[in-house]
């Protein structure tokens, strides 16, 4: 029954540092709906921060876009879908390797995939370039 | 962040105190790097005591401090890390660049200042 879903929401905001936080306090808050442990939702959290951080720094490259988030509960998972319609990813499975990053002087890490692929149980990146990513992520609740 | 600094052992103690994303990140670098380059210390510990989320922006941030602090030939170190940014650390292979310490060493342990 993985398709019947619980709840729903979505969110849209622009482009700004600032909201990186609020982008991951508000779905942290709405996972809490399944009763995940202070672990799961320390892992959520910080997967929201790396896409939405990605979405502001590479997607728009700082510039002013629209980010997008949408959540859906099932019984006993969390799918987090966060979308920009900035650059696009041209090779997205270098993209995913640790440690690579096309914005070494901001002092990346290239980490972000890493942490989004092993905090999370599924990870999706979908990219064109000049149209945008959409990066799908699940997490198991039980 | 608190800066305090102790002369004697020329430990400079950088007590963090926010959250630690893409956001707040460039901030505490400034800020970290402008303590460093005054004092010039011979030790650095990061406070992690106040520290209840980071994400990968943490990393790239303290390998930038590591490599600052390293050239002026001093040693970095954490305390007081929590277990969620604990593992964002190893997941980047970091504890071995800047460990983590029980605490703060020096002759006035645990009061630098
Ligand atoms: N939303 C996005 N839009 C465009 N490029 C992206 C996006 N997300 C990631 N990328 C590309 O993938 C690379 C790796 O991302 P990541 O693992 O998060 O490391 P970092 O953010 O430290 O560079 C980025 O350097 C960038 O080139
Ligand atoms: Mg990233």
């Amino acid at each position: 029954m993985e398709n019947v879903y619980e709840n729903k929401m979505k969110l849209e905001f622009l482009s700004k540092s600032d909201n990186e936080a609020f982008a991951r306090i508000t779905v942290a808050s709405f996972a809490s709906q399944l009763d995940p442990t202070i672990e799961q939702i320390s892992d959520i959290k910080t997967a929201v921060s790396e896409a939405v951080t990605n979405c502001i720094i590479h997607g728009y490259e700082n510039k002013e876009g629209i980010i997008k988030i949408e959540c859906t509960l099932y019984k006993n998972s969390i799918e987090i879908i966060i979308i920009d319609n900035g650059k696009g990813i041209k090779d997205i499975e270098k993209a995913k390797e640790p440690l690579y990053t096309t914005k070494p002087e901001l002092e990346r890490s290239g980490m972000g995939f890493t942490i989004m692929e092993s905090f999370m149980d599924e990870l999706i990146v979908e990219s064109i370039e000049q149209v945008g990513t959409k990066i799908i992520m699940r997490k198991n609740i039980d | 962040m608190k800066v305090k600094y102790n002369e004697k052992d020329k430990l400079l103690l950088l007590q963090i105190t926010e959250e630690i994303d893409h956001h707040v990140a460039e901030r505490i670098r400034t800020r970290a790097d402008f303590e460093i380059q005054k004092y010039i210390p011979k030790k650095v510990v990061l406070d992690f005591n106040n520290v209840t989320f980071m994400d990968s922006a943490g990393i790239g941030m303290l390998i930038g401090r590591y490599k600052m602090v390293t050239m002026f030939g001093g040693s970095i170190n954490m305390i007081n890390v929590k277990p969620n940014i604990k593992k964002v650390f190893e997941m980047a292979g970091i504890l071995k660049l800047i460990p983590i310490i029980e605490d703060i060493g020096g002759e006035e342990d645990g009061k630098c200042i």
